[in-house]
This record gives C-alpha cells, sequence and structure tokens, in this order.
C-alpha cells in the first residue's frame, strides 16, 4: 500500500476528533489487555516460556540461512515448489506467475499481513485476478477498500452500525428488511456470501505463523476456519511467507505456540493450527495439487546484525500495540503503513526508510508496557530510540526540534554553564508562577502549554538541594 | 545471482554470523536430528482418569461438547442421539477411518453414513481423531482419505471420536506419535489441531462461534 506515515501527525490529529473510531477504540482497550492477562496468569511457566521462545529465534536468527536451505529441501521433497523474491515486486510477480500459468480467475485469501506488506490485492485486481478477503475482518475492509488497523483484528477500528451499513450497500441481492443488528447475524450473512467463493476459486492464498526446517511445513494460525477452507478447496495453495518465520523443529513451533495465542487474544490456543506439507498425495480425497511458498525478504536480510536486529523475532501477536496508549489513541490507521503500534514503529522505517516513517518512533511515550508484554522480549522502546538517534545523525527532524536540542546540548555539555543557567533560571520561572504553581501559556512552550499545563519548578535547582543535603549530614554526623 | 543466491548471501555476511560454517551446520544438523523438547508446562502432566478429566474441562472451556462412552460400538447410538438433541437430519459424512469403519452404524436404522471428502450439502461429519491433547483441550487430526479435510471444514457440525488413551498431556508426545508414525521428518500432507469450534472476534471484538468453519464441535470421547 501507498506509505502515508509521513502524514502521521495530520492523521493522528483526525482520528482523536473521529468519534466513531474513539468508540471502537475504547471497546478494544479494555477487551485484549483483560484477556491476555487472564490466560497468563494462568500459566504459571508462562515467564520461562517467553525466554524459551526467544531463545530458539535467537539461535534460529543466527543459522537464519542454513535452516532456510533445510527448510527449502523439505518442501521441494514433499512436492512444493520454493520461490525466492528479494522485494514485494518479485513476490507479486511470482503470485501472478502462478495464477497465469493456471488460468485463475478468482483467488480466495486467509488473513495475511505479509501480503498487506507487498499490496497484492491490488496488483491482482489490475492484472484482472480477483482476490476475495476470506476472514471476516478483512472481508470488511475490503468492502471498505480500506487497509487494517490492527495486525490481528483489521476491522478493530469500526462499530457494528459501520459493518450493517457496508453490508446493506454491497449485498443488495439479500432481502432488505433483514435485521442485522446483532453481530451473530453480520457474521452469518458474511458467512453465507463467501461459501460459495472458496469452492468457485482456482487459487488460495494464505500467510504462515512459522515454517518448519525440519519438515518443510508451513503452520497458519487461526480462528474462523477460513484460511483452512481457502487452501483446501482450491487446485493450488500459495503460501506468502517472510524468511524469518523458519524454525528449527515441530517441538520448537510448539514452545511459541505456547505464548502466541495467549500473548493475542487470551486462548490457550487459537481454534485452528493448520500444518500444510506439500501438495495432495495420492490417495488424498481434498487438498491442493499444487503447493507454493514465497519465500520473501523485503529488507528484513538488511536487519540482521544491527540494533534492529531482534525485531526479526516477532511473531506478529499484536500485544505490544494492545497495549500502546499512543495506539489506544490514534488507531492503526494514523501510522500510515501495514504495521500499526509499537512493532510497527520499529519495523516500518526499516523496511520503508525513517525519512518517511520517522514519525513513528516519535509516537511513544516510552512507558514499556509493549516491551513488558513482548512474547519475544523484544526491546521495543531502546530500538525506537535508536531510531530517532538516526533521524537526528541524519538531520530529518524539523530545524526547531534540531535547534532547541542543539542549545540545549551546548550547555548539558558545559557543567558549570549549565548549573549557572539553571541556578537562574529556575527561580525565575518559580517566581513567575507565583502562588500558582502552573502555567498556563509561556513563551516558545506553546507546544506544551496548548494542552497541558506545565507544573512550575521547584524555587532551587536539584543540585542546590542536593549540596544542602549533604552538608546537613555532615553537620548531623559532626554533631 | 538469483534472488535465492543474493538473499542467502546476505543473510551469511550479516555482522550477526559467524564465519565458522562449519560449526555452524554441524549446530544446525544436529538441532533437525535430535528435536529437542523446550519447556511443557506442569498443566498437561497428570495420568489416567484425571488426564482425561483435563481435557474435556479444557475442551468444555472452548465451548466443545463433550461425552463420554464406555465402548467404540456406544458410538453410532451417541451421533445419532446429538443429531435428534439438535433437530438434524439423519446423515452424516466421514471418511474410510478402519476404526470408523468396524463400528455398528447399520444398528442406527434410519442413520445415513457417506463416505469421502465433504460436499456443501453436508451437515454433520463425523472424524476419528488421531490424538487429544490435555492441556489445551486440543484434538489432532491429519488428513487422508481415512479423515479427509473438507469434513473438518465443510458441514456445520462437526464431531470427533477419540479415544481415551490416545490422549496425551502435551502437544509434545503427539509430535513424537507422528514421527513414529509418518517417519523422522515427515509430516502428513495435513494436520490439523482443533480446539473449539470456529469463531471470530472481528466485530467489536465480541467472540462469536461459527465463523466459516463448523458452528458446533462435538467430542465423543471413547473409554475402553
Amino acid at each position: 500500500m501507498e506509505i502515508q506515515s509521513p502524514q502521521f501527525k495530520h492523521k493522528a490529529r483526525k482520528a482523536i476528533a473521529d468519534e466513531q473510531l474513539q468508540r471502537a477504540m475504547g471497546k478494544a482497550k479494555i477487551g485484549f489487555v483483560g484477556k491476555r492477562k487472564k490466560a497468563v496468569d494462568a500459566l504459571p511457566e508462562f515467564d520461562e516460556l517467553r525466554s524459551s521462545a526467544r531463545a530458539i529465534k535467537d539461535h534460529t536468527l543466527e543459522h537464519l540461512d542454513l535452516y532456510l536451505e533445510a527448510y527449502e529441501r523439505k518442501v521441494i521433497a514433499s512436492g512444493g515448489r520454493v520461490h525466492w523474491a528479494e522485494t514485494a515486486q518479485d513476490a507479486r510477480q511470482a503470485v501472478l506467475d502462478i495464477c497465469r500459468a493456471a488460468g485463475a480467475r478468482t483467488v480466495t485469501k486467509g488473513k495475511s499481513m505479509i501480503t498487506e506488506e507487498i499490496a497484492l490485492n491490488d496488483f491482482l485486481e489490475k492484472e484482472g485476478v480477483r482476490p476475495v478477503e476470506t476472514d471476516l475482518g478483512e472481508y470488511i475492509i475490503q468492502l471498505r477498500g480500506e487497509h487494517p488497523s490492527h495486525i490481528i483484528g483489521p476491522a478493530l477500528h469500526l462499530n457494528k452500525e459501520q459493518v450493517e451499513e457496508d453490508f446493506r450497500r454491497v449485498h443488495t441481492e439479500l432481502p432488505p428488511a433483514r435485521d442485522l443488528s446483532q453481530p451473530e447475524s453480520l457474521l452469518g450473512e458474511a458467512r453465507h456470501i463467501l461459501r460459495p467463493q472458496y469452492f468457485q476459486a482456482d487459487v488460495g492464498i494464505t500467510g504462515a505463523n512459522f515454517l518448519i526446517a525440519e519438515t518443510g511445513t508451513s503452520i497458519i494460525v487461526t480462528n474462523e476456519g477460513n484460511g483452512d477452507l481457502t487452501q483446501t478447496l482450491p487446485r493450488i495453495h500459495i503460501v506468502v511467507a517472510s524468511i524469518e518465520k523458519v524454525v528449527p523443529t515441530l517441538e520448537d513451533a510448539s514452545q511459541i505456540l505456547r505464548v502466541l495465542a495467549r500473548s493475542a487474544t487470551g486462548q490457550d490456543m487459537s481454534v485452528y493450527t493448520t500444518f500444510s506439507t506439500g501438495p495432495r498425495r495420492p490417495d488424498d480425497p481434498d487438498g491442493p495439487d499444487e503447493y507454493h511458498v514465497i519465500l520473501l525478504d523485503n529488507g528484513r536480510s538488511s536487519m540482521l546484525g544491527t540494533e534492529f536486529h531482534e525485531m526479526l523475532r516477532c511473531i506478529r501477536c499484536g500485544a505490544c500495540m494492545n497495549h500502546c496508549p499512543v495506539y489506544h489513541a490514534v488507531g492503526g490507521h494514523a501510522y500510515g503503513w501495514v504495521y500499526p503500534g509499537p512493532m510497527g514503529s520499529v519495523l516500518t522505517p526499516s523496511l520503508v526508510g525513517v525519512d518517511k516513517a520517522g514519525h513513528l518512533p516519535n509516537a511513544s511515550t516510552f512507558c514499556g508496557r509493549c516491551e513488558s508484554v513482548c512474547p519475544m522480549q523484544i526491546p521495543l522502546p531502546r530500538m525506537m530510540r535508536h531510531w530517532r538517534e538516526r533521524e537526528f545523525e541524519r538531520g530529518l527532524n524539523p530545524a526547531t526540534q534540531r535547534f532547541g536540542l542543539g542549545f540545549w546540548a551546548f550547555f548539558a555539555r558545559r557543567p558549570k554553564l549549565y548549573r549557572l543557567a539553571t541556578s537562574m533560571a529556575i527561580p525565575t520561572l518559580s517566581g513567575l508562577a507565583g502562588r500558582a504553581r502552573w502555567f498556563r501559556s509561556l513563551p516558545f512552550a506553546g507546544g506544551w502549554t496548548r494542552h497541558r499545563d506545565l507544573p512550575a519548578p521547584e524555587s532551587r535547582t536539584f543540585m542546590q538541594q542536593w549540596r544542602d543535603r549533604e552538608v546537613g549530614k555532615q553537620e548531623r554526623g559532626a554533631a | 545471482m538469483s534472488a535465492r543466491e543474493a538473499i542467502l548471501s546476505k543473510l551469511r555476511g550479516a555482522a550477526s554470523v559467524s564465519a565458522n560454517d562449519d560449526a555452524r551446520r554441524e549446530t544446525v544438523e544436529k538441532r533437525l536430528a535430535k528435536t529437542p523438547r523446550g519447556l511443557i508446562p506442569a498443566r498437561g502432566q497428570v495420568e489416567g482418569e484425571e488426564r482425561i478429566a483435563l481435557f474435556c474441562q479444557m475442551a468444555e472451556t472452548v465451548t466443545a461438547t463433550v461425552e463420554r462412552v464406555k465402548k467404540t460400538d456406544d458410538v453410532p447410538k451417541a451421533v445419532t442421539h446429538y443429531l435428534r438433541s439438535k433437530n438434524l437430519a439423519p446423515s452424516v459424512r466421514m471418511g474410510e477411518d478402519k476404526r470408523l469403519k468396524r463400528m455398528d452404524w447399520a444398528s442406527q436404522k434410519s442413520l445415513e453414513v457417506k463416505r469421502g471428502r465433504a460436499e456443501p450439502e453436508d451437515e454433520v461429519g463425523v472424524s476419528h481423531a488421531f490424538a487429544g491433547v490435555a492441556e489445551t483441550g486440543t484434538l489432532a487430526l491429519p488428513s487422508g482419505r481415512e479423515n479427509p479435510t473438507t469434513v473438518n471444514f465443510v458441514p456445520d457440525h462437526h464431531i470427533i471420536v477419540v479415544d481415551a488413551k490416545d490422549i496425551a498431556g502435551d502437544l509434545e508426545t503427539v509430535i513424537s506419535r507422528l514421527r513414529r508414525k509418518f517417519g523422522r521428518g515427515d509430516m502428513p500432507r495435513l494436520l490439523n489441531l482443533i480446539t473449539g469450534p470456529s469463531r471470530s472476534g472481528d466485530i467489536e471484538q465480541t467472540m462469536l462461534l461459527g465463523a466459516h468453519g463448523p458452528r458446533a464441535l462435538h467430542l465423543i470421547v471413547v473409554d475402553g
């Protein structure tokens, strides 16, 4: 999709004023957090499992080339094909070539963030292949011409009344007087409409939560069953997966599965965990005749061994955004690309460049909740700080900010001057505030005081107070 | 250079990758051959009746319905009861599983048993699980003509029969059994792990049952 991250500030401001969005986000921030906590509290070993899951990914990333080669060998041995893609364009083309060779007119799709990353739907449509999203959330946003606002709940930004409106607008073959006031009826209608599509489609496309080097298996983890119908009924199954999805063995996948669903939706296990290995076998009564895997890099290999290396452990559970106060306030669309929230603020600059996505790592209070709930223990705030440093080094932030930081740095590097300046400024500010103890407005600080009051400082600096304290101690000691 | 070579050479050139290639290869081969187990939570590590009870309890937590029968011969009657209780037509779809085939379906007079892959009009599918996992109330079903994958997803109601002796404490035990059956490094074309009936939380995070897969999951645990 088109990168709109440079408009983050504008989009965030609009999002905060959007009543529908704020209503939807109000529900979102309560639901996920409570469900995760309940599931985590019910498993005493959860934190140990996080460390174990992290160790598996760390080990895999150190040997990523070898595990990918082993994985490829097993896919081929089981009758599947592997297509390596360096860029989004390569991956899109590989999918299209498979569709063309099969004479495919319609493809069904399971929920997949990687196909959002490579903007597959727009591309296929332009080339005359009709993509049909089958996950309920993805289906809704496809009808609206929108992109996901959350990596596991694509339609999180919507209220049920909006969904009803869309269904009435699009499903015109159904009786206009039908009752769609309950979420159950909306789900039932989507099921009814999508059922025949699975049987008609020529190709089914899914993502992958894991690839297993030991067996050449791809795994999808879902709740609805749409991903399974998508990959079982058409003649061809295409898996689109990025290179960091590989883990060594079935046991390793099992270990990470124990933290994935709990962190994402608060389930112990998602409803369907499906292990796919190659195409239909001689005595199989169902399943696809062809099984293809598109292995996509799209910038990930450049993260390996850098300060953003640990981001490659991410298993896309969404816990970081579910616990992020900034995400709660502005929703996913403000981030302007595929991956929102803290994980997006680290990943988006890595994949599309900090020149375009520089606002994102700045959209954080550094409260640290994202890191504390991350099942893979990814130090998200630290990596956002790295992006801020890079942004500054490359001179990408605005002149006033650079000037302000430069001004502060001049004094910070000269402690005597700094102390002198603060010992003059602090009492002045304190005096100016008077008995109110708060500033409602202050020259050069309008960016702050427009939205909140600035607390006035104490009348003496920290260093002065410290000195007095130490002197007091000595005097007491002498006495 | 092919895309494959380009990606692999970038990965090999990364700062975090050590130059000692032989040692790296050996590490990888060893891990793939030994398939070490990670941390197994204590929850599922119980034996006998306690394990079966845990399995049933976990399955009910995820809104599957569970019934226990004494012997294999009781299964057809249990299926008929289920259909009646749900007001369903007396017709089921199932694969060629030997355990299911040995059951006396003819004893259920009006019941129609269709064999083979599921079709859109099928309302009820019956499968026999390879194993159960007590830790999470999960069923493991490999694909094949015994239990076609479509039976797991196309009908509205899915009935899964599982032998109590096949219920393991944890997924790792099931993985070991799969290796014994299908061979090391090999898998059936598809392995479905199923934990409850299909659901979606995509509208206002309200979990609703019956998304695209079965609306109801009924488990029949055979004790004998």
